[in-house]
């Protein structure tokens, strides 16, 4: 279903990599691996169709996710090094406004049934702003639940999050392969996933 | 989708409203210095009022260019966006119309007490609120291309006024001709009628233009 086709990918003057390969289908965890600065989240953000690789294409069900356009966004989530998260909207506010832009509006007691699920539900109403780090990230997993999405883009995923919390989108991701869905995780922690089907992808140690 | 947008626009306007009155009130405070520093003579007061009223809501409209996109860029709601199943173009749009709503819409309302000041005329106060209504518009549309271009950039403020007053020049030309007209008795149609045109050649091509701006600058 995911395909990059030789991509390549440049900063400035420096090669990030260069002919990289891969393809997912349904069930898939890409696990993506690499020392900082070697390029997983420029990667990520080519495979999220928000930048244009230097060479290549990435493919989704067999046609480039350029000519897709936003039929591909909505195949997508993208969980970013930044949440997304707005200051002064409280958790459900974000929860609910998030998906209501992105097209799937959600009543308030679905929104509330996910915060629930994410561990929020006593700061609610709480604006982001006075939330912590974990706890943002927390809504931002929220935002996820919510989205359709069938390709899961995650960076960096578990940072800033407690055990309980690190538990919690294990078991997410889990569910969310075997319900057929794809992830592609940039992590320097150990994911313990248990997916069926797995592949690890090194960034530097191949390219530099 | 459009409908959330602009409320999650409006909504977070309104927990920042201080910067959004700061808008309005450097409008009435640029306005209201003229005929302080001028005097009272009722003559020049009038011949220089549509200049001074859309010379400063231009001043004011750029004020708040940065807030369309600044924030959102700045906690990757952006991004966000961006990746949602929708047009850019319907996403601009919908931002843009946010923030006519809220920086603009207000010059437009209090302007007309604003030109009491100068003197005018109860017809000439009406061509003022007219003459604003077709043109912040274009301000907001021209001013959202500027805004997406400078995003991330250092000292995008000043960019920003570099790129987007030239632009403005055939609003404040239109805008300040309309109301010069009917001070001096003169039909102001031609006028408005130019400035509807640009209001829809701006409506047609702002937009699309902002969004590959707004692409680039995600990259």
């Amino acid at each position: 279903m995911l395909e990059a086709v030789n991509l390549g990918c440049t900063r400035g003057d420096r090669r990030l990599f260069r002919e990289l390969n891969f393809s997912a289908g349904p069930g898939e965890l890409i696990e993506l691996r690499g020392a900082n600065g070697s390029g997983k989240t420029s990667l990520l953000r080519i495979l999220s169709g928000l930048s244009a690789p230097a060479e290549g294409e990435v493919r989704w069900q067999g046609k480039s996710i350029r000519s897709l356009g936003e039929e591909y966004s909505g195949a997508i989530a993208y969980l970013a090094h930044q949440n997304g998260v707005k200051d002064e909207l409280s958790a459900i506010e974000n929860l609910r406004i998030a998906s209501g832009v992105a097209g799937n509006a959600l009543s308030k007691s679905a929104a509330q049934a996910i915060l629930e699920q994410v561990g929020l539900s006593r700061q609610q109403n709480l604006p982001a702003r006075s939330l912590s780090a974990g706890q943002r990230r927390r809504v931002a997993l929220a935002r996820l639940l919510t989205s359709k999405a069938t390709l899961w883009i995650l960076d960096e995923v578990l940072t800033s999050l407690d055990d309980t919390a690190v538990n919690l989108s294990r078991r997410f991701i889990g569910d969310h392969l075997s319900s057929g869905g794809l992830a592609i995780i940039a992590t320097h922690q150990e994911l313990d996933l248990a997916a069926d089907r797995m592949q690890r992808l090194e960034l530097s140690k191949q390219f530099v | 989708m459009f409908g959330w947008l602009v409320w999650r626009d409006l909504i977070l306007a309104w927990r920042r409203r201080a910067d959004v009155l700061a808008t309005g009130f450097f409008f009435v405070i640029v306005v209201s210095l003229f005929p302080l520093g001028i005097g009272p003579e009722r003559e020049t007061l009038r011949t220089i009022a549509p200049g001074v009223v859309w010379v400063a809501a231009l001043l004011a409209s750029m004020l708040s260019l940065g807030r369309i996109f600044g924030n959102d860029y700045q906690d990757g709601t952006l991004e966000q966006l961006l990746l949602t199943p929708q047009s850019t173009y319907l996403i601009v749009l919908g931002k843009i119309l946010a923030h006519w709503l809220v920086s603009e819409l207000p010059l437009v309302i209090i302007a007309p007490l604003l030109g009491l000041q100068f003197g005018l005329s109860q017809n000439s106060l009406a061509i003022v609120v007219l003459s604003l209504l077709l043109g912040t518009p274009v301000l907001s549309l021209i001013g959202s291309i500027g805004a997406a271009l400078t995003l991330g950039l250092r000292a995008a403020n000043v960019l920003v006024a570099l790129l987007v007053l030239p632009l403005y020049i055939p609003v404040l030309i239109f805008g300040s001709g309309a109301v010069q007209a009917s001070v001096n008795g003169g039909s102001p149609q031609p006028y408005l009628l130019l400035l509807g045109a640009t209001l829809v050649l701006t409506l047609v091509f702002a937009p699309w233009a902002t969004s590959a701006a707004l692409k680039i600058s995600v990259e």
